[in-house]
């Protein structure tokens, strides 16, 4: 089952078991959720091709004290319903768990307009959001659960590619995968396997996040022998590189930001393919990381 | 409503001191006083929600949402008890909780902070599915004014509300001709053609307006479009 079937299924179950969640899409992913429409019309709402529709009916059902659970390709859901993100949820000041589909580059034949690397970056503009990360089919029903048993803010990004196995799913908490005597690697989300192949021999920490808001200062601090950090973001590079620069503020340190690139690369082909274009595949992460690594003061 | 209420409303002579405590004069632009009447109407004779039940999840929703020009709603919101009428000469000031927009963070018994046109419209849909999958049958009052509807978010709230049969959702649309392409003698046959049930009536008279929004309901959405004079 892969990570967004896992979703589709984790959402029905708790349709099943709570009457005050609700799931409303815009004809994303609707073959999924059949049965849970079958067995729950009211709270199980297709809008049609309709996304500002989308976010404010979501918003509008919490005013009436639901949990809504809104659901369409990132591309969608976030950048064309930027303002009823903003407006809906965060100025009515309602909660509401936002699940994307799609991600960075999941369906590179569709080009453009189904790539969604800002996503994150445009949710952060906004304060209050929990934003997860799931790595693993087992951490997106981890993810979704815990975000939907909550009242607040919570975006759920849902991507294609996964880690080998899954890790503790704790909103704001990273988990320490290694340690080491360099640089400290963030690995966010499906990064991390890549991340451990591209590090293998190298004397550094990995942590791995999947949830990076809020973000996990206590963590990185914890684990930083040199102020040396590495961010690994399957989305907008550099995204996180302010909350970095924030946990420390009180000493000298270099970032190297790593995610997709901000150019518009044109290109179709696969997954795979994108990963390396962004230098996001093991190889180029390696080459990356021990680039940084030999130019820092610290190497010396 | 209960005869204390009764006994603490201001009547609607009261209204336009009231919007002189803002605007520093009785005197008023059509556009200040378009939505006047219809929201009297509304508060006085149609919704059932009190100061008291502004918490309650049975209580009848009004969503504002034109947020702009939002002195007859503060003027009604006073008159019927929900906001201290002592807010109403301070208000845009830094400390006030009324702006020019209302915010339903900071003023008791506003629904929706709006502003931004062509958001209250799908949010009283949601809100219409959130109360109705919940077994509750209270009514959903949306205004909007018709330049408003040049924005198209609306026009997908007008397909799904009555694709889905919300027949306790009334939007009100108060036609004072400010729309740059005006749509004004269109406005009932683009409803229409939603398969909304439509009442068209003079937004300044009371008994017809009262009169559109309690006609009993049929199985669909319903739009009162108010005509009152134009800005021009």
């Amino acid at each position: 089952m892969n990570p967004r079937e896992r979703f589709a299924r984790t959402v029905t179950d708790l349709l099943d078991e709570d009457r005050s969640v609700a799931l409303v899409y815009a004809e994303i992913s609707g073959q999924l959720f059949r049965a849970a429409e079958r067995r729950h019309p009211d709270r199980v709402v297709n809008v049609g091709i309709r996304e500002q529709l989308l976010v404010n009916v979501g918003a509008g059902m919490a005013l009436t004290g639901l949990r809504p659970v809104v659901h369409t390709f990132a591309s969608f859901l976030v950048e064309r319903a930027f303002e009823q993100v903003k407006l809906g949820f965060n100025h009515q000041d309602v909660g509401g768990v936002l699940v994307s589909a799609g991600g960075s580059y999941d369906n590179p034949g569709g080009g453009r307009t189904h790539q969604a690397p800002g996503d994150v970056a445009l949710i952060d503009t906004l304060p209050g959001w929990t934003i997860w990360t799931p790595g693993h089919a087992d951490e997106v029903e981890a993810a979704l659960r815990t975000a939907v048993a909550g009242d607040g803010r919570d975006y759920v990004r849902v991507a294609e590619q996964q880690n080998s196995r899954a890790h503790p799913v704790q909103p704001g908490r990273m988990h320490v995968v290694r340690r080491g005597g360099r640089a400290t690697v963030v690995a966010v989300g499906p990064m991390l396997d890549p991340v451990l192949a591209a590090t293998a021999g190298l004397d550094v920490s990995v942590l791995y996040a999947s949830s990076i808001r809020p973000f996990d200062a206590a963590a990185l601090r914890s684990v930083l022998w040199v102020p040396d950090v590495v961010l690994v973001e399957p989305y907008l590079a550099g995204t996180s590189a302010r909350l970095v620069d924030e946990a420390l503020v009180d000493q000298p340190h270099r970032v190297l930001s790593l995610g997709v690139g901000r150019e518009e690369l044109r290109r179709y082909g696969t997954a795979a393919e994108h990963q390396a274009a962004h230098r996001l595949d093991p190889a180029g992460l390696r080459r990356s990381i021990a680039g940084f690594l030999e130019t820092g003061v610290s190497a010396a | 409503m209960t005869t204390t209420d009764l006994l603490r409303t201001t009547s609607y002579g009261d209204l336009r001191r009231l919007m002189g405590l803002m605007t520093g004069d009785e005197k008023h632009t059509a556009a200040a006083t378009s939505t006047l009447d219809v929201i009297w109407v509304l508060y006085d004779k149609v919704l059932d929600v009190t100061p008291e039940t502004v918490h309650d999840p049975r209580r009848d929703r009004f969503l504002l949402s034109k947020g702009h020009g939002p002195m007859a709603y503060y003027a009604v919101l006073a008159a019927k008890g929900f906001l201290p009428e002592e807010w109403l000469a301070d208000w845009t000031s830094f400390d006030s909780p009324l702006g020019h927009h209302p915010d339903r963070v900071l003023v008791p018994g506003v629904e929706i902070s709006s502003g931004s046109l062509g958001h209250g419209f799908p949010l009283a849909v949601g809100t219409a599915l959130g109360l109705r999958a919940q077994g509750i049958d209270s009514r959903v009052v949306v205004l909007v004014g018709d330049a408003e509807l040049d924005e198209g978010s609306n026009h997908e709230a007008m397909a799904l509300a009555a694709a889905l049969g919300l027949d306790r959702l009334t939007v009100v649309v108060v036609d004072n001709a400010s729309a740059s392409f005006g749509r004004s003698a269109r406005l009932a046959g683009m409803f229409g053609a939603e398969r909304w049930e439509v009442r068209d009536v003079d937004g300044r008279d009371h008994d017809a307006l009262e009169q559109a929004f309690t006609a009993p309901a049929d199985s669909r959405p319903r739009v009162v479009i108010a005509r009152v004079e134009d800005t021009a």
